[in-house]
């Protein structure tokens, strides 16, 4: 068997960047003085910020040095559920910095940005094919403020129905996103469980909806990483009383070429370009949440949009009927750019062939880890699977102790206490990159763990040992918040 | 497939292992009626290198600098890099990581966003800084909802000299709330005019931006005298964060919110995105504020270790009652804004600010030799208007032949301004870019 990867080796420290430096260095080449000095007004003027003064070699060095104190996508396995960690290509990084897309001003007349343009438009082309959905915006910054438009639209088009909505069904499954993205709108989260194989049942939706409940979040595949095969009727229901269906397109990865959301009953749709589409999730954002509706709600999108005229492309600002704007300017196209050139790289073929092997690796780590970890719906699950401690509960050992021993083991823990449904959850997804010797060796390092659960549970208590820093007192930090110095 | 490792034989061998004998298969728990029949129709996958031709010839068709001179400001702006952090920021350990919910795996980001919560803090007097929104404009859209949040009160002021876009991004918050919003009207020194707000006990918060949309410093002290005299929380909103390195900071003012776009700080335009929002406060307001936080503490062996802190208040704790649904926030923008005041310091940030007003002051000063009105009078930062004779959107049209961006115009956001431009210059306009464009203008 080949060595797991966790180990040791020299990391060093660095301190705060404040408590380095020495007043007068300065690590930014200063442009050149051109012109001469103008008075300022005296009672404007401040002192200045209280920054440290150092040279571009204490900056390179600090950054580099807390740069190897993380966990990445190119260090090693990153199977967090639902965040769907799949390697990022690289090209990406550099077309997305070309002159011409990273230099660019929003406010450049239509007739210098055509390049820009074009693209924006093609991408919409792009996403209503794979989505199966008819119109676009590319404006929501990430997934969050995607769901924020789909339910900014929700609520304008039941205004234009003339009755507006007070009440909004979410699963018990949903990410809390949902219920606050609804909450924004003054809609009440209803919440429906899920049946006993972890979907929701056509029963459970047609006794939340009513005429009072502007429509249904579903994530689908669900949070379980079960696909709602019931979703064309819940979508029936939800329709048959005037609500909207809105589909969180978190688990997407699973869905390219095999189900187009726009053909089962979705109206409105969000992306998010940070896991389907490749970008980069750059320790936090940026994402981009481009949101897909039916045909309908086409008038509600964002403004601007982006218009083809004789072949040239302008953006226009002449809807209406349009909720009004999510961001300041176009959404993040620099992100965008990224997503565009996975899509041109890849192709129906292999974007097809992305699902099918993201739902392949995740199947796999579910029959060969079914016996170590308890596995709560034993069914065939899309792109992740969820397990938990049970098995491990009667020696103490919780999925905390567990992930942190992934730690030492060289994995990042998957996605833990998540979906709330199931108790001391573990939700892994692999993702389609990863390759089968690096899956199996990721499953050998679980049983590994599982075994120190029953022979020698301290040392899972203790873990991890191997990282930077061992586990922090979080109690402490939010009894006594220590936010800036 | 590069970026798709698996071979025939491992798919055959998982297949096995799994006990099924095709990847169709592992697809049957999705009803007939759903699954998608012929496949996606998108153009044929291209190669690294064929790709690499696509975009070049997208990205030269769009109009940047050095080859074009663009006086365009407006809540984006031109401002160099160092090379330093266009390298530092390709670090895969950076790009490629998770939001940091494992601390033991995350202490790199989790330190930086500490540095740039503080230093944040630092630039604009506040106690507390989060961990960023996605842009000034949401940010200010939080800001407001905060406020709202902590005065139950129902009305906000918005001087309608914050952003236009801006303004329209808080209305489509707030859209379906019964909040009211009234609108702040300008003075005729491109200030804002503050007068009607004497004595409303009903609201909630007034916001500001400074410098605001016309380049112009507020009077922020009286602004704040003029809200908190209301018992209304006072916001600074701001497009150029640069503007502190030389001027007064919100904090000095008593704002009890600053924030804003933190694009400037090393940061490219890319059409708009992605950008930082800042976002800062007192403590006093802590567990009412959006978004996250990373705080200090120590480890088991008591080293110092940063965790993301104070989740109560979050979505993927409290979701339909948390302070906002915002979850991913723009990270990696706030670490290039962290190494890009870094970089400058205290003294670099301080005379690249008085650079960037100097020229700002020469080009004014050009218009004004030239006999060009400048119809607001108070001091500026990195933008001005400049009111042209009738007529200039032709010779505006004919300069972009030339190269020229000659400034926005403001008569679509501010309809009465017909004929009056906003121009903007940073340190990357050279005396030469700013000569050229006043002698085209007066030909």
């Amino acid at each position: 068997m080949s060595e797991f990867q966790g180990t040791t080796g020299l990391v060093q420290n660095e301190p705060l960047l404040w408590e380095k430096g020495r007043k007068g260095r300065c690590g930014f080449s200063l442009p050149r003085r051109d012109v001469d000095s103008f008075p300022l007004t005296d009672n404007l003027a401040g002192s200045g910020p209280d920054f440290p003064d150092l040279s571009e070699v204490d900056v390179i060095r600090h950054y580099t040095r807390l740069s190897q104190w993380n966990f990445s996508v190119d260090s090693g396995m990153y199977p967090l559920g639902s965040c769907t960690m799949k390697y990022n290509p690289k090209i990406n990084e550099t077309l997305a910095g070309l002159p011409g897309f990273s230099g660019a001003h929003p406010f450049l007349p239509a007739a210098l940005s055509q390049g820009i343009l074009r693209l924006l438009f093609e991408m919409e082309q792009y996403f209503c094919e794979i989505t199966g959905m008819d119109a676009v915006t590319l404006q929501p910054a990430a997934g969050a403020q995607g769901e924020l438009t789909g339910m900014l639209m929700m609520h304008a088009y039941h205004k234009m129905q003339g009755t507006q909505r007070s009440k909004i069904i979410v699963p018990d499954t949903a990410h809390g996103t949902n219920p606050a993205s609804a909450a924004l709108c003054g809609y009440r989260a209803v919440p429906v469980e899920s049946n006993d194989e972890g979907i929701l049942s056509v029963e459970a939706v047609a006794d939340a909806m009513d005429e009072e409940t502007a429509g249904i979040m579903v994530t689908n595949p669900n949070t379980l990483g079960l696909f709602e095969r019931n979703i064309r009727k819940i979508s029936e229901i939800v329709h048959a009383k005037g609500g909207l269906v809105y589909g969180d397109g978190a688990n997407m990865n699973a869905m390219m070429g095999i189900v187009k959301m726009g053909n089962i009953g979705i109206d409105i749709l969000h992306l998010n370009l940070h896991k389907t589409f490749s970008t980069p999730h750059g320790g936090g954002g940026p994402g981009s949440g481009p949101v897909c509706v039916k045909k309908e709600l086409e008038p509600l999108l964002p403004v601007p949009r982006v218009i083809e005229e004789n072949g040239r492309y302008i953006l226009s600002e002449d809807f209406p009927r349009s909720i009004g704007k999510l961001q300041a300017f176009h959404g993040n196209v620099g992100v965008i750019v990224k997503a565009y050139c996975y899509i041109r790289s890849m192709g129906a073929e292999h974007l097809t062939q992305a699902s099918r092997c993201a739902v392949l690796n995740a199947n796999y780590i579910k029959e060969r880890l079914k016996d170590t970890l308890h596995l709560p719906y034993d069914v065939p699950c899309m792109h992740e699977c969820v397990f938990s401690d049970k098995l491990q509960n009667p020696f103490k050992v919780s999925t905390l102790d567990m992930v942190k021993g992934l730690m030492d083991y060289g994995y990042h823990p998957p996605t833990v206490y998540f979906p709330l449904v199931v108790p001391g959850a573990i939700m892994i997804e692999p993702t389609e990159t990863e390759s089968k010797e690096d899956i199996d060796l990721f499953i050998e390092a679980f049983k590994a763990i599982a075994r120190e659960a029953q022979e020698d549970p301290d040392m899972l208590h203790e873990a991890p040992q191997r990282c930077k820093v061992r586990r922090l007192d979080e109690t402490a930090a939010a009894r006594h918040p220590h936010l800036a110095d | 497939m590069r970026y798709i490792p698996h071979t025939d034989a491992d798919i055959a061998a998982m297949l096995q292992a799994i006990g099924v004998s095709e990847l169709d298969e592992l697809f049957s728990t999705i009803p007939a009626d759903c699954r998608l029949e012929g496949g996606l129709n998108l153009p044929e996958p291209m190669t690294e290198w064929e790709l690499r031709s696509l975009l070049e010839a997208l990205s030269k068709s769009v109009a940047v600098s050095p080859e074009y001179r663009v006086f365009l400001g407006a809540g984006s702006y031109d401002h160099f890099i160092p090379e330093s952090i266009h390298h530092l920021l390709q670090r895969g350990e950076f790009v490629t990581s998770y939001t940091p919910y494992q601390p033991e795996l995350s202490q790199g980001t989790l330190q930086a966003i500490f540095e740039f919560q503080t230093l944040t803090a630092r630039l604009l007097g506040m106690e507390i800084a989060n961990a960023s929104m996605y842009d000034g404009a949401s940010a200010l859209a939080e800001a407001l909802l905060m406020a709202l949040r902590i005065t139950r009160k129902r009305t906000v002021a918005l001087s309608t000299l914050i952003h236009p876009s801006y303004r329209r991004v808080v209305q489509t918050y707030l859209e379906p709330t019964d909040y009211q919003i009234i609108e702040l009207p300008c003075l005729t020194d491109g200030r804002t005019d503050l007068s009607s707000l004497a004595g409303m006990s009903e609201l909630a918060v007034v916001a500001l931006q400074s410098p605001n949309f016309f380049g112009c410093i507020e009077d922020l002290e009286k602004a704040a005298a003029t809200a908190h005299g209301c018992d209304a929380l006072f916001i600074t909103a701001f497009t150029e964060p640069l503007a502190y390195g030389l001027y007064k900071n919100p904090g000095v003012y008593g704002a009890d919110i600053a924030c804003g776009e933190g694009q400037s700080f090393g940061i490219p335009r890319s059409f708009g995105g992605p950008c930082l929002g800042m976002f800062a406060s007192t403590m006093k307001y802590v567990r009412n504020m959006p978004g996250r936080l990373v705080g200090m503490t120590t480890d088991l062996e008591e080293k110092r270790g940063f965790v993301l802190t104070l989740s109560t208040r979050e979505q993927h704790i409290r979701r339909a009652k948390a302070t906002s649904n915002i979850c991913t926030n723009n990270s990696l923008c706030a670490l290039a804004a962290s190494m890009y005041m870094a970089s400058l310091g205290g003294t670099g940030l301080r005379e690249l600010a008085r650079l960037n007003y100097d020229k700002t002051e020469y080009l004014k000063g050009l218009f004004k030799k030239a006999r060009f009105t400048v119809p607001f009078e108070s001091p500026t930062f990195n933008e001005f208007v400049i009111e042209m004779p009738s007529g200039f959107a032709d010779v505006r049209r004919r300069l972009l032949e030339k190269k020229i961006v000659a400034g926005l115009p403001l008569a679509p956001y501010y309809p009465e301004l017909t004929d009056h431009y906003l121009f903007c210059v940073t340190e990357t306009t050279t005396k030469e870019d700013m000569d050229i464009l006043v002698t085209e203008v007066k030909s």
